[in-house]
């Protein structure tokens, strides 16, 4: 085994021609299709990339390492189904390609409607995911049970399932994602912060936590909710923020629970991972200190029990599981809830591909490979647009999807 | 050790899985722990994460003095959802 999972003795060259910043999932991705697409590694190829990825921690330190792993295309937006469609069929043989378990496992997502309101959200939903071509279907409770039948289904009025969707174990997707990197040339360092992005003639400097300096044509800021930390000091100002949220595991049980399930009336969500855990989450209101926002990663015992009040109703039978660990991830919040991917207003060769709002692990396969081809020859995809950095110019932008969960 | 010798008994990480990262280039607890999964199962790293410690000190990939745990997870022992969810009600569940 090579440097495989990054090393933080990887020598630097003076220079590349793109420099990834966040060894996250998504820039890991982008630098495996970039290699894949350009022939990074292959010696005197023709349009070959030097590509180099900068971890200031170790892989799966951050977001990647510590989200839920669900994987749907029931969004409430064409859009991102589509490209969710795209994401789920690239999961399929994902592992082969990797060479690494992903615990990849369609078990479905079946969502449920306590209100009036939920119940019109995935009325509309099941109509346009079938003009769009996902197989969701609309359940009543009894069907919903059927799927599940430990769900106290006493006040569900209606619910959605799509079997497609499911889940994954993160760390290995990432751990995935590197190695074969590392295998097409991409120089993977880990343990290095990028301090500061410097604009030069062309590209820029990067001045690194080891003393190191590095320039580079090209720079992606793949760091998420720390993202705004190397955008403001160039004076670009985008609108995602950080944002707290915390989810817990169970013991590990034999396998009971395919589905991933999702309450819309509280944000809770639970699943059984691969592994047997039970991995859940909710949406919990911010913390009056204004804490949520501010990159601190401490877990409450506010999230344990209201979430436990909240998933014992819904599913009796957990009452006798026992919670194992809690953990915290930051959402990186778009105020649309749309991404921020495309070039940085007024530093166009410093390419964001941020704001996912706590559902970028999942887009991250289709995401990373439609933004490597933009990268590589300028092919255009209908996100692109939509994602644009420079979109929030002319003041505030609708919301058009509500399908953000916990 | 025998390279079989379970370090982590919970998750099932044997020695020579250990030595495999070392030698893949991760150094500290926090990686290879989120590399093998050891430390993550019922126990918590109660049991294996001073055996994982002294592994790594005496092959000498890190100084004592710079050994750092992984973040300890709460609940420090495995608590039921029942129990926690007669904890005290803070927020109003819809």
């Amino acid at each position: 085994m090579t440097a495989a999972m990054g090393r933080p003795d990887v020598p630097l060259p003076e220079a590349v021609d793109v420099a990834v910043v966040g060894g996250g999932v998504m820039g890991l991705a982008l630098a495996y299709h970039l290699a894949l697409l350009s022939g990074t590694g292959t010696k005197g190829k023709p349009g070959a990339l030097s590509i180099a990825v900068l971890e200031r921690s170790y892989l799966v330190s951050g977001a990647s390492g510590r989200n839920g792993g669900g994987v749907r295309m029931q969004w409430g937006d064409a859009g991102n189904v589509r490209l969710m469609m795209e994401s789920i069929e690239l999961c399929k043989d994902l592992a082969q390609q990797l060479g690494i378990n992903l615990w990849f496992r369609q078990g479905g997502y079946l969502f449920l409607a306590r209100s009036e309101a939920g119940e019109r959200r995935l009325q509309r939903n099941a109509e346009l995911h079938a003009e769009v071509g996902a197989p969701t279907r609309l359940l009543t409770p009894a069907e919903a049970q059927a799927i599940v039948p430990q769900l106290d289904v006493a006040e569900v009025r209606l619910a959605t399932f799509n079997p497609e969707d499911g889940v994954v174990f993160p760390w290995a997707f990432v751990w995935g994602y590197a190695a074969r990197a590392v295998e097409r040339g991409v120089l993977l360092r880990t343990h290095t912060a990028v301090e500061r992005i410097e604009p030069t003639d062309p590209g820029f400097v990067l001045r690194l936590s080891t003393g190191e300096v590095l320039r580079a044509r090209r720079v992606v800021n793949a760091t998420g909710a720390w993202s705004g930390q190397l955008n403001r000091p160039l004076g670009i100002d985008l609108p995602n923020r950080p944002h707290r949220h915390e989810i817990l595991s169970s013991e590990p049980l034999k396998p009971f629970l395919d589905p991933l399930v999702v309450d819309l009336s509280t944000g809770l969500y639970f699943s059984q991972s691969t592994r047997g855990e039970l991995v859940t989450g909710i949406s919990l209101p911010d913390a009056p200190d204004g804490s949520d926002e501010a990159l601190t990663l401490h877990s409450s015992l506010r999230f344990l029990t209201h979430l436990s009040r909240t998933l014992v109703r819904l599913m009796p039978i957990t009452a006798a599981m026992k919670v194992l660990r809690q953990w915290v991830g930051p959402y990186d919040v778009s105020p649309d809830g749309d991404a921020i991917v495309g070039p940085s207003p007024g530093h166009p060769d410093l390419i964001q591909i941020c704001g996912f709002t706590g559902h970028g692990f999942m887009m991250a396969p289709a995401a990373a490979r439609l933004v490597a081809r933009w990268l590589f020859d300028g092919t255009d995809h209908p996100m692109l647009a939509r994602w644009s950095p420079g979109r929030f110019a002319g003041g505030a932008i609708a919301r058009r999807e509500d399908m953000i969960i916990g | 050790m025998p390279e079989r010798t379970f370090v982590c008994r919970c998750e099932d990480v044997t020695v020579a899985e250990v030595d495999r990262t070392i030698a893949a280039g991760l150094a500290d607890i926090e990686e290879i722990k989120r590399y093998t999964g050891l430390g993550t199962g019922p126990c918590q790293g109660k049991e294996c994460l001073s055996a994982l410690a002294r592994h790594l000190v005496a092959r000498g990939v890190i100084a004592p003095e710079r050994l750092r745990p992984f973040t300890a997870r709460p609940p420090v022992e495995p608590v039921t959802f029942g129990a926690l969810a007669a904890g005290p009600p803070e927020e109003p569940v819809p």
